[in-house]
């Protein structure tokens, strides 16, 4: 019997580019600091070694150009993987994913697909203050014409991004910066990771816990927690925000009959708001109390640790909302 | 009097003019009549400039236009039919109906699009050109875009990389000297544009656009150096447009004389005086060109009239690709 490999986050998504590197010519990264430096995050540390200047591209501090390079190479027949250091240097490229990557294929009647994975970390919890911290899934996953992932786990972690290469779409890879160091086993066949579909992270009978990204352990800290309590909380890990699980979602809620969606980004016009509006379309007589939120507070993300703490949706809020609920229809 | 041209370039130069101007007239009456819809942007008076460059392309070569892209499309080969199709917004034109006037796209003439964002289509040419780089092709990509998307971020971080990469980009920059309302001199600090390559180390020239020869010979010779590995190019092609903006532009930024004084020294009448002086074409010959471009705008219209509408069952298709690219 193999031993299960344990590795870091970080170290998942570089085997999974070294992977793709590895077996399709056509794949090559590019981003800011991704070759002699090694990554911002060090994901990248080595390959540039092992790969050439071809395939490991430095490139400028121009996020327009790089992404937008980026998604004409992919319309050139490249499987470009592009770097974007963190979603609050993507805003800068807003343009080239929003009004080109997404778009192109509509609009040119399906003649043009735009096969690109455009990685970028996100979130908080480093203290590094309001404009290092963002965390705008949301806004991407508004978009009709991408795909926007977020592995939160070891093996998704590798395998999404497998998956996001074979993928003839736009897919933007959210990488939670909290997440890089946190190490687990491997225990999929990267081949076998879907890069849609929520999944059952922990099952439970008393209430639905619905997240993605960084908050699925705070939820996993709040669902132990709760579970000392009685209370059996059962956590759907989204990992695809666009499309969105609906039947997942539905599957849980209509069991547990109690949901809260725990979302890092700020609650007005928030994925947490998406949610709990197609409970409420899909489900509402099957609820036993109204859905929950615990959100980033509407603050920029302030740098202190006991502000940034206070702002985040952390496993003490979670426990308060789910006992909220629990009451409710018994 | 003598052309750096045989007879029969200089008329299939000729004729691929009229045929830009007689197919946007048609369309500017087509918009009046309420047939084409949303923003039509007239390219007449610039029509030297597609149909020398692009010409100048061989087949394999990727092209990215703007929203005033008509002439590109036709002269890179798109049938009338389906560029007019495409204004009516009907299932035949060249991207189902889906795009309209500023969204011309044909994969197999490898046309990337008219991009409807001023800059916007400048980062996807450095792409297509990167992958023929990595390919090891000697294909290029030619990037058209007017003089106001030299004042966005998007022009000066494309210039960067391309030439960092050395990468076979040629920016053919068609200042027609008026960002929608605004005056070049009242948008640009430096008004010489070809001049801003200097500080990317590409190479560059200012271009006569209103001679179909001298955008010929630019493009060609840039063309050459690109593909024998010499990086990007910088073209500025000094132009003129003659119509409004868009439909919705009342023309209140500029003096009627100033383009009066432009029209007389436009494309068409500049090569069809030349051709005649020459000896090469009589006004017959010209009658006759310009009958034959009537006559198949004319079949484009009867064919964008006659054309299906896409049907509204087939709304959501291709958001996503249906197959693998």
């Amino acid at each position: 019997m193999i031993e299960p490999l344990r590795i870091t986050y970080r170290e998942a998504v570089k085997q999974a580019i070294r992977e793709a590197l590895q077996s399709d010519p056509r794949v090559f990264l590019m981003g800011e600091d991704v070759g002699k430096y090694g990554g911002c995050f060090a994901v990248s540390k080595g390959l540039l070694e092992e790969f050439g200047e071809q395939r490991i591209r430095d490139t400028p501090l121009s996020e327009s150009a790089f992404v937008g390079a980026g998604i004409g190479a992919a319309l050139g027949g490249l499987r470009p993987i592009v770097e974007v250091m963190t979603v609050n240097f993507s805003l800068l490229a807003l343009d080239q994913i929003v009004n080109n990557a997404a778009t192109l294929c509509h609009m040119s009647g399906g003649q043009f697909p735009v096969p690109v994975v455009i990685r970028m970390a996100t979130g908080a919890g480093r203290q590094l203050a309001a404009q290092h911290s963002h965390s705008f899934e949301a806004w991407y996953a508004h978009v009709p014409g991408l795909r926007v992932v977020e592995p939160a786990t070891i093996d998704d972690a590798r395998g999404m991004l497998r998956a996001a290469l074979a993928c003839p779409d736009p897919v933007i890879v959210f990488e939670p910066i909290s997440l890089y160091n946190m190490e687990g086993e491997l225990t999929e066949a990267a081949s076998s990771v879907r890069l849609d579909g929520a999944r059952v992270h922990r099952a439970g009978r008393d209430v639905t816990l619905v997240t993605y990204g960084a908050s699925l352990w705070r939820c996993v800290t709040a669902a132990e927690e709760l579970a000392t309590s009685g209370i059996e909380a059962e956590i759907i890990d989204l990992r695809s925000l666009r499309p969105l699980d609906d039947a997942a979602i539905m599957h849980s809620v209509r069991r547990t009959r109690r949901a809260v969606i725990v979302d890092e980004g700020w609650r007005s016009g928030s994925l947490a708001a998406e949610i709990t509006t197609r409970i409420v379309e899909q489900g509402f007589y099957d609820l036993d109390a109204p859905v929950a939120r615990v959100c980033a507070e509407e603050v920029p993300i302030p740098y202190p640790r006991h502000l940034e703490d206070a702002a985040l949706p952390g496993a003490s809020r979670i426990v308060a909302a789910v006992k909220g609920l629990v009451g409710h229809g018994q | 009097m003598s052309l750096p041209f045989a007879r029969d370039v200089a008329v299939g130069l000729l004729r691929d003019m009229l045929a830009i101007r007689r197919l946007e007239e048609k369309s500017a009456e087509c918009y009046s009549a309420g047939k084409i819809r949303g923003f039509l942007h007239l390219y007449i008076g610039e029509e030297a400039v597609a149909a020398g460059a692009v010409r100048q392309l061989t087949a394999d070569d990727a092209i990215v236009a703007t929203y005033r892209e008509h002439g590109h499309a036709l002269v890179r080969g798109m049938p009338m039919d389906a560029i007019m199709a495409e204004m009516y917004g009907k299932a035949t034109g060249c991207s189902r109906g889906r795009g309209g006037s500023m969204h011309l796209f044909d994969a197999a003439r490898r046309l990337y699009g008219g991009n409807a964002i001023v800059g916007g289509g400048l980062p996807l040419a450095v792409g297509l050109a990167l992958a023929e780089q990595m390919r090891g092709t000697r294909n290029l990509a030619a990037c058209f875009f007017g003089e106001g998307a030299v004042a966005e971020g998007e022009f000066h971080e494309s210039m960067n990389l391309a030439a960092l990469w050395k990468l076979p980009v040629l920016f053919l920059c068609e200042n027609n000297l008026y960002a929608m309302g605004t005056a070049l001199t009242r948008s640009e600090s430096q008004t010489d544009i070809q001049a801003k390559a200097a500080g990317y180390a590409v190479r560059a020239a200012a271009v006569d656009g209103m001679d179909v020869f001298a955008v010929e010979a630019a493009v060609r010779e840039a063309a050459d150096a690109a593909r024998g590995g010499g990086g990007p190019a910088l073209l500025e092609f000094r132009t003129y447009r003659f119509r409004a903006h868009s439909m919705f532009d009342a023309q209140l930024y500029r003096d009627k004389a100033e383009v009066e004084a432009w029209r007389e020294r436009g494309p068409i009448i500049r090569l069809t005086t030349q051709l005649k002086a020459a000896g090469l074409m009589t006004e017959d010959d010209f009658q006759r060109l310009l009958r034959e471009a009537d006559a198949e705008v004319e079949g484009a219209v009867e064919f964008a009239s006659a054309a299906e509408w896409e049907p509204v069952a087939d709304l959501a298709r291709h958001v996503y690709a249906e197959t693998a690219p």
